[in-house]
């Protein structure tokens, strides 16, 4: 679990987010919406400790994650898998030795060992054979999977990603999604997801939290938020013509 | 007045926040490696990507530069007084003291510096660099302290070859334009050899590969926006190596020579 307590984050005068209280709970995909400008990102980064907090606590189960030195946060970090909204893949690196880095870097692991783990995971990600390719070889949507290969390479407790939908088709982005929610479940993780995909909402929100001017507009889950009366939320949801045509039909 | 005195102090805090940002950055990166398999096969790759590519180029300029220097020298030397063997002796001078070292250390912090800025920049902006972190690894140490050492390694090395070069370049066209002898020329590259001389060179290398690489290394992972940042943190890589390059020059030559 995941928990905020009142936190604000700015740069200079202009404040980004402002006393932000959420619980992401474990086992469950958690959604962080909002348009863009809304201050998602800043949040994420701000619970993951690419950002520090201007105010308020932040706890990793209980681990108060805002009050820890370096090396208490460096060991948290190994419990992190995020991936990126442009997968971040290292373009020096194969396909395999991308995945491979985390283990590389901080465990003992025979070569054998983690050519193993590396195959596991990018089999459960549905990708076979592409050990020795670059980044630069691989489409959009297989980038993401091998982002997250890379992020549960490590078994983490704690899984982040950035606008994982971003450029990629509807069938892709509901493949990537699907998989996110399976490992979710699957390995008991604690996901944060930052979207403003609509399908991503539907097919996978079991906690959604509406994020609007830096602050938190609306918390429930994918089924409530068809029907909440909270005005923001209904213009962010029903933006397009489809989604407005569907309410109508409904 | 009141307008220029706020211009001058605006630019004066940004100087001191940027020697401030960039000793914070090397606090970063000298700390302990995490795991020294690893360091070592990067020092490995990185002597490969920013040395042993480079070896084509310095080989090039250093013979070529040779032969300028012992030719212009001879077109200089008027008078009958002056030995032919001051060609070989004025070439081997400017290429161990100056040529080989500061010149050449130019060039690769135009090479290497923007290689390393860009290499950097662009991992920054595609969020390699936040990946890392979030990994639990020191993007600074990881990133930079590889190209360091590997720099601090074989800059040196690439000099002496310079020197090498350059001096082979001098005879080259010495003898080939008949300019003065081989023997001449063998006497004046022999005349009154300071070995201090060198040792003063590999010292200035050692410095300026530091300057190159930790500098371009600042530009590079401070690098904030797109691919147009991306090219602009290269640019004042190069431009801020050389201008270190040159401002340590002076200062290290008035300390061991001066």
């Amino acid at each position: 679990m995941i928990e905020t307590r009142h936190i604000s984050k700015g740069f200079g005068d202009h404040r980004i987010i402002s006393d932000i209280n959420l619980i992401f709970e474990r086992g469950k995909t958690n959604l962080i919406i909002g348009p863009s400008g809304s201050g998602k990102t800043v949040l994420m980064k701000c619970i993951v400790g690419l950002l520090d907090v201007d105010e308020g606590q932040i706890f990793f189960d209980d681990r108060l994650f805002t009050e820890m030195n370096f090396y208490e946060k460096k060991s948290i970090r190994q419990e992190i898998g995020m991936m990126f909204q442009g997968a971040a893949l290292f373009d020096s690196m194969t396909v395999e030795q991308n995945v491979m880095f985390p283990l590389t870097m901080f465990t003992d692991q025979t070569m054998e060992e983690k050519r193993d783990r590396v195959n596991f995971c990018l089999k459960r990600v549905a990708l076979e054979n592409v050990n020795a390719l670059f980044p630069a070889e691989l489409s959009g949507g297989m980038k993401k999977r091998v982002a997250i290969a890379r992020a549960i390479s490590m078994n983490p407790h704690y899984l982040f990603c950035d606008e994982p939908n971003s450029g990629l088709d509807p069938k892709t982005s509901i493949l990537i999604d699907n998989l996110i929610s399976e490992i979710t479940k699957e390995y008991g993780m604690t996901t944060i997801i930052n979207t403003h995909d609509m399908n991503s909402v539907i097919e996978i929100g079991d906690k959604i939290a509406f994020i609007y001017k830096g602050k938190l507009w609306w918390e429930g889950d994918n089924n409530e938020i068809l029907d909440t009366d909270n005005e923001e939320l209904n213009n962010f949801v029903y933006a397009t013509e489809l989604t407005r045509r569907l309410k109508k039909q409904k | 007045m009141f307008k220029f005195a706020k211009k001058i102090f605006s630019a004066l805090k940004k100087i001191l926040f940027s020697i401030g940002q960039y000793a914070d950055l090397m606090l970063k990166v000298f700390k302990k490696h995490e795991k020294t398999p690893v360091f070592r096969r990067q020092i490995a790759d990185e002597i490969n990507n920013l040395g042993i590519d480079s070896l084509g180029i310095v080989a090039i300029i250093s013979v070529f530069m040779g032969a300028v220097v012992a030719i212009q020298t001879a077109h200089n030397i008027t008078s009958a007084w002056i030995p032919a063997y001051t060609v070989g002796f004025t070439t081997r001078e400017s290429i161990i003291l100056e040529f080989s070292p500061t010149i050449i250390c130019l060039i690769l912090a135009g090479k290497v510096g923007s290689r390393i800025a860009s290499e950097i920049g662009t991992m920054r902006v595609t969020e390699q660099i936040d990946a890392l972190e979030i990994m639990g690894v020191n993007s600074a140490n990881y990133l930079i302290l590889p190209k360091i050492v590997a720099a601090v390694i074989i800059f040196p090395i690439l000099v002496v070859i310079s020197m090498f070069l350059g001096i082979f370049g001098g005879w080259l066209a010495a003898t080939l334009m008949h300019v003065v002898s081989t023997t001449a020329y063998y006497q004046g590259i022999t005349l009154d050899f300071i070995p201090y001389e060198v040792y003063y060179s590999v010292v200035k290398t050692i410095v300026f590969s530091f300057i190159i690489t930790s500098i371009s290394g600042y530009y590079g992972y401070y690098t904030n926006g797109g691919a147009l940042e991306v090219g602009r943190a290269s640019t004042k890589a190069v431009v801020m190596s050389s201008i270190m390059l040159i401002f340590f020059n002076l200062i290290i030559t008035q300390l061991m020579l001066g």
